[in-house]
């Protein structure tokens, strides 16, 4: 039997609505707050119960597909990239400071999708960041944390 | 009023917040005009600039990106045939043949015209109808506003889904999920977290409408690059033709804006409707309207055709603000954002805002007019020289789009945590939307998620646990019976279609 790519998703969101009310039942709450006509457990315990319902109705329900999705036209390759360098970017921000990280990010962004004009590509990340980071920091005053560039005192 | 008014000048009219108006209009033309990029995407990637401004300027410079973000989708169905954003779909129907006949000038001209009468109409009717409604909205007890509440989650819904209410329900409840993360707000007991302190305080609202719209905008525009079917279909952008409106043309939108701006902004009021369902059914309208002759020219490029959409979608978006302002409860995606805005900021809109903000609501309302101006003045000469931005290459787009999301976040709370659950958040979004789950459901389930669960245990230990409070009022069982209409009709729409 194939399960057509809703129905899956709807499956996934039951499996999700049933952990969610299993840890409804589980919220700990005051003893004294164990019987009122409302504690932390009541909204989250209407919402599972409210998934499960809806989820299930949509597994139930006969679906008149409208539009099948040609997975053929779709750029695995380039969102798994964006993705894998988003997530380094995250895991190095703090590490090597806004600036370096963001600049390089996008410069491997650029490069990923294809682009391959260095010269603009460095435009658009390294001078394009600190020209932000000055808008924010010098002119609008939002403070942006950069360890590194505070080790070399760009950063007050 | 007339003092409320002159508040409200006196802010909008400031240096600073004129320039964050021109600043708004012109940054959310940019943004709107790009394909698959709205105003809620535009507003969201604003929001990290806004923190260090005061609410009022914040807020202006919010309506300027609105309103611009609207005009820019225009120009983008004008030029391209490709909405950016689903209130200016039926824009394209005449407005694109109109450009395929060497007179995409004129349509644009036209859609600017047309925004600019329907946005500056409506604005008239909000500040007339906003603060008698704010008197009105004081009547308003707990169990009217979790009804109010319900009704505007199903209609959104209802409106959103494209005949697929059931996803849109899913998505709804998958956002107040997501907003019962972290403590409780009474008794301070943290649900959800799994003993992990970064979720404590719950999902941040930037970083939710960051995920689900900007990076995953972002992440289906690449996605979907190998789609033949979504190559833009490009008209010159340098040779647009004269942007002159003749004497007949005039005299048609003349006719055609009135009335659609009075549909416009009704729409725009209702929960749930706003710019998409007000610029279709001002189409429709418009068509049962006009002679046979001018009927004819539906979809070939007619004047009322194109004036319409463009009309009742700038009103619907004045119109949206009515709830926002007067009730607290937004109306529209769009909104929704602009509320979580406000609060970021500390203000809880609402009836009282108008007693205790006097300038924020004035002034949103004053620099609506302002905006207006500004997007005809700034926007119509420069026309030629904007559509060229339509050829900003994807390469650069989306590492931008991407940058800009991930720097709000960061801005915010300085730790990774939240970069790695917005970037899990947005895959996740991007492959709900690849199967048509709507995201303007989740988000407004997300920022009423509090307010609901408040109203809801307000109205629970009045009752006394029972859910008597559900009819125990007038206002509350009319809201609820709208709402049961709602789902009737959809389940009825449902099983005619399948017949």
């Amino acid at each position: 039997m194939r399960i057509s790519p809703t129905k899956f998703i709807s499956l996934l969101f039951l499996v999700l609505s049933v952990f969610y009310l299993y840890t409804a039942y589980n919220i700990q709450v005051f003893a004294f707050d164990e019987n009122a006509p409302f504690n932390a457990r009541t909204f989250p315990i209407y919402l599972g119960w409210a998934g499960i319902v809806l989820s299930s109705l949509k597994i139930i329900l006969p679906e008149k597909i409208t539009k099948e999705v040609n997975h053929k036209h779709l750029d695995y390759k380039s969102i798994i990239y964006l993705i894998i360098i988003s997530l380094i970017y995250a895991a190095v921000i703090l590490k090597i400071g806004y600036f370096i990280s963001t600049s390089l990010f996008l410069f491997a962004s650029y490069y990923f999708l294809g682009e391959r004009r260095w010269g603009l590509m460095f435009i658009l990340s390294f001078p394009f960041v600190a020209a932000f980071m000055y808008l924010l920091h010098g002119l609008l005053n939002i403070y942006l944390r950069d360890p590194f560039l505070k080790y070399i005192g760009v950063m007050g | 009023m007339i003092e409320g008014i002159l508040i409200g000048l006196s802010t909008a009219l400031s240096l600073t917040n004129i320039l964050m108006v021109m600043v708004g209009c012109f940054a959310g033309t940019i943004i709107g005009m790009l394909p698959g990029l709205g105003p809620m995407t535009a507003i969201a990637l604003m929001i990290p600039i806004t923190y260090g401004f005061d609410p009022s300027t914040g807020l202006i410079l919010m309506a300027g990106v609105y309103y611009g973000a609207v005009f820019g989708g225009s120009t983008s169905s004008i030029l391209l045939n490709a909405p950016g954003i689903p209130g200016t779909v039926a824009t394209a129907f005449d407005g694109y043949p109109m450009a395929q006949q060497g007179k995409a000038g004129k349509a644009l001209a036209i859609a600017a015209y047309s925004s600019f009468a329907g946005g500056t109409i409506s604005a008239i009717f909000l500040l007339v109808a906003a603060p008698s409604l704010s008197k009105v909205s004081l009547a308003f007890r707990s169990p009217d506003y979790f009804a109010l509440m319900i009704l505007g989650l199903t209609a959104i819904s209802a409106f959103s889904s494209k005949g697929q209410f059931l996803k849109a329900m899913m998505m709804v409840v998958l956002g107040l999920m997501l907003a019962t993360v972290g403590q409780d707000s009474l008794s301070d007991i943290t649900r959800f977290t799994f003993n992990n302190m970064n979720l404590t305080d719950g999902i941040s609202f930037v970083l939710i409408v960051m995920a689900t719209f900007a990076m995953s905008e972002a992440l289906t525009i690449v996605f979907r690059g190998k789609d033949p079917n979504r190559a833009a279909k490009q008209i010159s952008l340098t040779e647009l033709g004269s942007i002159k409106v003749n004497k007949e043309e005039t005299i048609k939108m003349a006719k055609t804006i009135p009335r659609s701006s009075i549909l416009g902004f009704l729409i725009g009021v209702l929960p749930g409707a706003g710019a998409t369902i007000a610029s279709f059914l001002a189409y429709g309208m418009e068509r049962n309207y006009v002679n046979e002759e001018e009927k004819q020219k539906f979809g070939k490029g007619s004047v009322h055709g194109l004036s319409a959409p463009e009309t009742a979608n700038n009103a619907a978006c004045s119109g949206s603000f009515v709830p926002l302002l007067t009730l607290g409860i937004p109306g529209s995606g769009t909104t929704a954002v602009m509320l979580g805005a406000l609060l970021g900021f500390g203000i809880q809109p609402g009836p009282r805002l108008y007693q205790t903000n006097p300038e924020i609501f004035w002034s949103v309302i004053m620099s609506m007019y302002i905006g207006m101006v500004v997007l005809l003045i700034l926007n119509l000469p420069l026309i030629p020289y904007i559509a060229r931005i339509l050829a900003v290459p994807r390469n650069y787009l989306i590492p931008l789009i991407l940058f800009f999301s991930v720097t709000g976040i960061y801005l915010m709370s300085f730790n990774n945590f939240d970069i790695f659950l917005m970037i899990i958040i947005a895959v996740v979004a991007t492959f709900l939307r690849l199967y048509d789950f709507p995201m303007p459901p989740l988000i407004l389930a997300f920022v009423l998620g509090g307010l609901m669960e408040e109203t809801l245990r307000r109205s629970l230990l009045i009752s006394d646990g029972s859910p008597n409070f559900l009819w125990d009022r007038p206002i509350t069982l009319i809201i609820l019976l709208i709402t049961i209409t709602i789902v009737g009709w959809q389940i009825f729409s449902t099983f005619r279609k399948k017949n």
